[in-house]
């Protein structure tokens, strides 16, 4: 393979690996803070996505045209109202069933993420038709000797570590990143020591929703298009990566993130059989792997097994 | 299996038994009725009054009736109820929409009972379940296209080929727990629909068409004459999915009721409690997560025989949730719940055709109702007697 190609598929593979990053440390707070799996995840991500599409919509009609400003407000848009919804999520669906069986808020946010797939579908205008993105960032590339390096995609993958590095740095380095590391140590001791456990979940939920919603615009920004069913396989994709990563594990979801996009890579390029069954390799890989390391790459604390 | 508290049990006077008879003739005609209803508004008319029927009629005690009925006297409830079904396919006869419907409950029934002994009893959920239903059914094609195989043995076949294919998942599903056995079979589960679409031997996401039923020079493409009418051809399929659900049942209880149901049970209450006391928790969770693929490997098969053609996108992970839907809303390890959860999953969209492009969201919804008002489901699953005859009142 000639290094042109092979810098064609690197960009594309950082480019996926940071998107699927950003989902994974979603799940990864959530079930660090309250042991749940939250799988409406990647439907929230596409509404985030679809919100920013209409607040494009929205400004073109204003007559802004300014694509930094019209990003600003998307993202600004998208990320506020994903958040909110993800501390609604967590307010009304997770907490209320936090001593049930875990398996019943897996399902619980399942059926939510289908019924949010689905009212996209059916009662967004023209929902069940893939819409066109806007191309808003400068589209002006480098020429690295047979490869083009798109500026969009620097702005984008270089946002998307921002965002990462970000996240990490409010977890590990301040007040609130120490309160949402002390419930997901121990709930009750968190609480006696004066933390406001229920306001640390739900601040929790929006910034994991809020990084969804950055990853989604990130997505609609790079293909060009948004439609209802994206937010299921990158949602599945997410929660595979995050655990592969090992749950729980903020640097766990980022190599899971991009240890599924390297899989992907591999499977489109480097296996025999047609790029069609990148996916197929990928997933058989994940399920693999789960046989191998029950818990993840980077295994959880504690363990029953007998 | 007479006992007394049981024959104490009366409603308006009469005994379990008859009461027992007069509500399963009164739910078969009411079937009949539904299934041949046209317009919309005497469909949700006859939904209300079901509603109704059930809501007011289990005030009165009814349900402490049927359960004595269905406890005291259960040989003669099920004959009874088999024979009930048989009757409504007759009546339909000639209907080929109720009696595909019909039949469609049928196997999703049978796939949901499967389905109901990983998720019910040993506490496996398993978000597979329409790709081990896609696996019956494209073996069933493949074999009926390509080999002289008797279409009996195909439904075989289906189930068995179903079980080894879960047999792959078996060492990731068995060694993880929770969370990360959810994701080995979901990961499955997308991974057999795109693996459908990209391969071109399998059809490609056009499908393939599959051969009819053949038993004993019996086709079941061609219409039976019965009292000299000529019935639609899927009595024949209607009559063998009520044989294969019937059968089904009979070995899920059979199971639930012996000492395997029961180390199940414990293996879903508490693992490291059940290895503790000697249960092998590897073999009771092998034994029910191909147990469940096999029946609906077998459902499968049938199904697609029946649609004669079948195509990836109905296999989706949607499909799957749907029937993990089913044995959530009829109540976990509740087979008399599971088989009206699945005539409402099936049947409602089907009949009502404003709700049909809905059936995702509204399901979705109700599940999510379900999981926050009423986690037992709408049948719950009584606790399990450890005595013979004995039985709590």
């Amino acid at each position: 393979m000639d290094i042109g190609l092979f810098g064609q598929y690197l960009a594309n593979g950082v480019m996926l690996g940071t998107m699927y990053a950003l989902v994974a440390v979603g799940f990864t707070l959530f079930f660090g803070v309250l042991d749940v799996i939250k799988f409406s995840h990647g439907d929230v991500l596409m509404l985030g996505s679809f919100t920013g599409f209409t607040v494009y919509i929205g400004l073109l009609s204003l007559g802004i045209e300014n694509p930094w400003v019209m990003i600003a407000a998307i993202l600004i848009v998208s990320i506020v109202t994903t958040a909110m919804l993800g501390a609604v999520i967590a307010r009304y669906l997770v907490l209320p069933l936090k001593s049930a069986p875990p398996l019943n808020i897996l399902l619980i946010t399942l059926m939510l993420g289908t019924a949010i797939r689905e009212a996209v579908r059916l009662f967004y205008p023209d929902g069940s038709n893939p819409k066109a993105f806007p191309a808003l960032l400068p589209t002006a590339s480098v020429d690295l000797g047979g490869f083009s390096l798109r500026a969009d995609s620097v702005i984008l993958v270089a946002a998307g570590v921002a965002v990462i590095i970000g996240l990490n740095l409010v977890i590990n380095r301040t007040r609130l990143g120490l309160a949402i590391r002390a419930v997901a140590q121990d709930e009750e001791t968190a609480k006696i020591m004066g933390i406001n456990y229920t306001m640390i979940v739900l601040v929790t939920f929006a910034i994991g929703s809020g990084a969804a919603a950055f990853a989604g615009i990130m997505n609609g920004l790079y293909y060009n298009e948004v439609n209802f069913g994206m937010g299921l396989l990158l949602g599945l994709i997410g929660f595979c990566a995050a655990i592969i990563g090992g749950l729980g594990n903020i640097y766990g979801a980022i190599l899971g993130g991009f240890l599924f996009a390297a899989l992907q890579t591999i499977g489109a390029v480097a296996l025999p059989f047609a790029s069609a069954y990148k996916d197929v390799f990928a997933f058989g890989v994940v399920i693999a792997l789960m046989a191998w390391k029950p818990t993840g790459l980077i295994a959880e604390r504690s363990s029953d097994r007998v | 299996m007479q006992n007394k508290t049981n024959s104490d049990v009366r409603w308006m006077g009469m005994p379990a038994l008859a009461v027992g008879l007069i509500v399963i003739v009164a739910i078969a005609l009411f079937g009949w009725q539904f299934l041949l209803a046209e317009s919309e508004l005497a469909v949700l008319g006859m939904v209300a009054l079901a509603a109704m029927a059930g809501v007011t009629l289990g005030k009165t005690g009814l349900q402490a009736s049927m359960s004595a009925a269905m406890r005291g006297h259960a040989r003669s409830m099920n004959i009874a109820i088999l024979l009930a079904l048989v009757s409504v396919i007759f009546l339909l006869g000639q209907e080929h929409f109720p009696l595909l419907m019909l039949t469609t409950t049928l196997l999703y029934m049978t796939v949901a009972f499967g389905l109901n002994v990983q998720f019910g009893l040993t506490g496996m959920v398993n978000f597979a379940g329409a790709s081990f239903f896609g696996v019956g059914a494209y073996t069933a094609a493949v074999l009926t296209n390509h080999g002289a195989v008797p279409p009996l043995l195909i439904l075989v076949a289906g189930g068995v080929l179903s079980a080894l294919i879960g047999c792959l998942l078996i060492v990731p599903v068995v060694r993880t727990a929770g969370h990360y056995s959810a994701v080995v079979t979901i990961a499955f589960s997308v991974m057999f629909k795109t693996f459908l679409e990209v391969n071109d031997v399998l059809g490609g996401p056009q499908g393939l068409m599959v051969g009819p039923m053949k038993t004993f020079g019996w086709d079941f493409n061609s219409s039976p004459v019965f009292l000299g009418l000529e019935m639609s051809f899927y009595v024949n399929y209607a009559l063998l999915g009520a044989g294969l659900a019937a059968l089904a049942f009979m070995f899920v209880q059979r199971l639930e009721r012996s000492w395997i149901g029961l180390t199940l049970d414990s293996v879903r209450l508490d693992e490291t409690a059940s290895a503790c006391f000697g249960l092998n928790v590897v073999r009771a969770k092998v034994l029910a997560f191909t147990f469940g693929n096999v029946l609906v490997g077998v459902a499968g098969a049938l199904y697609g025989m029946m649609i004669s053609f079948i195509a990836p996108n109905s296999f989706s992970f949607s499909d799957s949730l749907l029937m993990v839907a089913i044995v959530l809303l009829g109540g976990m390890g509740s087979l008399w719940g599971t088989a009206l959860a699945a005539v409402i999953v099936v049947i409602l969209p089907e009949k009502l055709q404003i709700i049909q492009e809905y059936r995702f969201l509204l399901f979705s919804v109700v599940v999510i109702l379900v999981l926050l008002f009423r986690p037992e489901g709408l049948i719950p699953r009584k606790v399990r007697s450890y005595f013979p005859n004995w039985r709590p009142e």
